[in-house]
């Protein structure tokens, strides 16, 4: 039993056993149901009821910092984990719960492009993907169908789709953008969103309630727990909440064996399965993996490369706003309305390789408003206060500039020697800086961004070159590719070291691409599941 | 001196973030609104104080060190010297305070009002977003393909 940690089951032994119930997490679990297998998802937070969301209460706004907070660190509910994100100039968001990010995510849907998996060859910088967007693109295509986007077809900056759902409307904002864009000759396209503008597959349709981020009360914004979940329960797969996994365990074989996991009573269990899959993000994973560390696997599970925890990518996001001499739409929709693809791919000419998404947004509520213009100074405290507050609220325009982050080795999360979660469980520690080429296409997103404010006839125009938490996606932690030496799965999304073990959700990144990552890393997961099932025969090989 | 209840602040404390909380925000007859100091609000504020609890009793604690003395009792010129004095400060305390402040104040249903709004939660009501002018994308819809077509697959 040379390197073996398997315990004593205390649970019947699954054909597959899923870390992590979130984006990745639910697309994988329903993209294996038709297989007949034995599935379980253990999650370590709880169902999110629909009366739970802050929009219920006139504390809405201010829930947002609170239970609803991003951050896990201020959020820290009972089932959240600490991250040590203090050597970082970005933070950390995440959710802990049934439908994981999904719950907490703007909604904003955009694909990865073509030339986001080529990288090397077309730029020369970091490296290729194994697959394609034409690999990907019938899961693309289901998973929309699955989750529901709102967009318009003949964007002649994607390859053709067809959104499931009209756009969300311009609105004021969306108009006013436009006519800038217009002016400037630049591109612009109603975003696909993943809210309901009709009624759509049991849910009702978007009323406007303004707030998508901290979870939507109408149930209207596709989070995993509201789409893929009930019909993956129905079909069979069980889900578990507030079952906190500890570890990977493996057999003499070097093989998956299971998981060690603490239940909601706090007792310690082991769940046998014959084939592990981890959805965890791109921090829960590769903790999980350095976690699990043991005498076969001494680096962490699956480390061979000692890639485990390397080239994290966080997606430096500058905002860009400014104020106009009438009403916006404020926190009247959705809080995002298109996008320009103008300058996403490559241009010499520019000083830097690959490129951004601009993204428009609407504004927030009184209460946000307030705050966000306190921290940019344009609020004053005192007898002025009043008078400047009502020159700011819903006269914001707000341009965010989604910045492709490429892979570096030195921007990575570790296990913090000392932080631990409620469970004492070792906890992330990330180390991250952003690199000169993303410097340069920041400085050249923030201008563009204040050229079209301009044009929209803003003033006041000033950008945060980085903000709190924002958008905090995780991605490239252990990436995908061919070679056992250079990525920790392979094109399909299994493990090099371990035949068993799959990662699905936004670790397996290899570049992060300009774009919202919540598409890409469900259609890479559906793409997995079928692999597998493809493969069943054969599957360990 | 021990907690005032279960705010987790002083009276001291509680009597000089009041005050305070007036200085920040103060009445205002021109738009009809009370300050933060109003016995509501600032009952409201001390209420959902929550994770901000420590911060904002830390900025406290620099608010009563630039007053040199019990802010509460200071002379109105010299109280508001020492609070701008504290808000002009960078810092997580801060921000906090901040926040702490404004999350209650534009919450409450005059100030709402006064705003042009309705004193409610958005849902289960919502609101009318109009669709703006899509015939502005017709100047978009004809620009050839954008997206670099690496795999020859474009049409």
């Amino acid at each position: 039993m040379a390197g073996a940690n398997t315990p004593r089951p205390t649970d019947d032994i699954v054909d597959v056993l899923i870390i992590g119930s979130g984006a990745s997490g639910a697309a994988v679990a329903w993209g294996l149901v038709e297989s007949r297998l034995k599935i379980l998802c253990l999650e370590q937070g709880d169902w999110v009821r629909s009366s739970d969301f802050p929009t219920h209460g006139r504390d809405w706004e201010a829930r947002r910092y609170a239970d609803f907070d991003i951050s896990p660190n201020r959020r820290a509910r009972d089932t959240d984990y600490p991250v040590n994100d203090n050597n970082s100039v970005m933070k950390v968001a995440n959710f802990n719960g049934v439908g994981g990010g999904t719950i907490l995510y703007t909604a904003h849907f955009p694909r990865m492009h073509p030339s986001d998996f080529r990288v090397r060859t077309l730029d020369g910088v970091a490296d290729n993907w194994p697959i394609d967007y034409w690999t990907l693109e019938p899961y693309f295509a289901e998973n929309d169908r699955m989750m529901g986007v709102a967009g318009l077809a003949g964007d002649p900056a994607y390859p053709a789709h067809e959104p499931t759902m009209p756009p969300v409307p311009l609105g004021r904002s969306g108009t006013r953008y436009a006519r800038a864009l217009n002016k400037l000759g630049w591109h612009w396209w109603p975003s696909d969103i993943s809210v309901a503008t009709t009624d759509y597959d049991g849910r009702a349709r978007c009323i406007n309630l303004g707030h998508c981020t901290p979870g939507c009360a109408q149930g209207a914004k596709a989070s995993v727990d509201i789409t893929y979940w009930p019909r993956a329960l129905r079909a069979g797969v069980e889900l578990r909440t507030r079952c906190r996994v500890r570890q990977i365990t493996t057999n003499e074989h070097g093989m998956a064996s299971g998981a060690t996991y603490y239940d909601p009573s706090g007792t310690e269990r082991f769940q046998p399965a014959e084939v592990v899959i981890l959805a965890a993000n791109g921090i829960g994973t590769p903790r999980l993996l350095l976690n699990s560390a043991s005498s076969r696997f001494p680096n962490g599970l699956a480390n061979s490369s000692g890639l485990v925890g390397k080239n994290l990518m966080l997606h430096p996001w500058p905002q860009v706003s400014g104020y106009v001499d009438e009403e916006m739409d404020g926190d009247r929709g959705p809080q995002t309305v298109m996008w320009s693809k103008e300058f996403y791919e490559t241009d010499p000419s520019r000083g830097f390789v690959r490129g951004y998404t601009l993204q428009f947004g609407r504004g927030t509520g009184p209460v946000n408003e307030a705050i966000t213009n306190l921290g940019t100074g344009r609020l004053p405290w005192g007898k002025h206060h009043h008078r400047a507050y009502r020159t700011l609220m819903y006269r914001r325009l707000l341009v965010g500039v989604a910045c492709e982050d490429l892979p570096e080795e030195h921007n990575r999360m570790t296990l913090d020697p000392v932080l631990k979660d409620s469970h004492g469980i070792p906890a992330a520690k990330i180390d991250y800086t952003i690199s000169e080429n993303t410097r340069r296409m920041m400085e050249h997103g923030i201008a563009r961004a204040t050229e079209i404010l301009t044009a929209a006839g803003a003033k006041k125009v000033f950008a945060s070159r980085t903000v709190l938490n924002s958008p905090g996606h995780l991605l490239g932690t252990a990436r995908m590719g061919t070679d056992p030496e250079r990525s920790v799965v392979n094109e399909w999304g299994r493990c090099h070291d371990v035949k068993n073990l799959f990662i699905v959700d936004g670790s397996i990144w290899v570049t992060s691409g300009g774009v919202n990552p919540t598409s890409t890393i469900q259609a890479l997961a559906l793409y997995i599941a079928d692999s597998i099932k493809q493969r069943l025969a054969t599957l360990f090989d | 001196m021990g907690d005032d209840g279960d705010s987790g602040l002083t009276a001291s404390e509680l009597r000089d973030f009041r005050r305070l909380a007036g200085i920040m925000v103060p009445a205002c007859a021109e738009y009809g609104v009370p300050g933060a100091d109003d016995a509501a609000i600032f009952a409201d504020i001390i209420r959902s104080l929550g994770r901000d609890r420590n911060d904002v009793r830390k900025a406290l604690e620099q608010l009563r060190g630039l007053a040199g003395e019990e802010f509460d009792t200071l002379e109105a010129s010299t109280a508001e010297a020492a609070a701008t004095a504290l808000l002009e400060r960078e810092g997580a305390e801060i921000m906090a305070l901040g926040r702490a402040v404004l999350q209650c104040y534009y919450r409450d249903d005059r100030v709402v009002r006064s705003l042009g709004l309705e004193p409610r939660a958005p849902f289960p009501k919502g609101h009318v977003l109009e669709q703006g002018d899509w015939s502005l994308l017709d100047a978009v819809r004809g620009r050839p393909r954008m997206w670099r077509d690496v795999e020859g697959r474009g049409s």
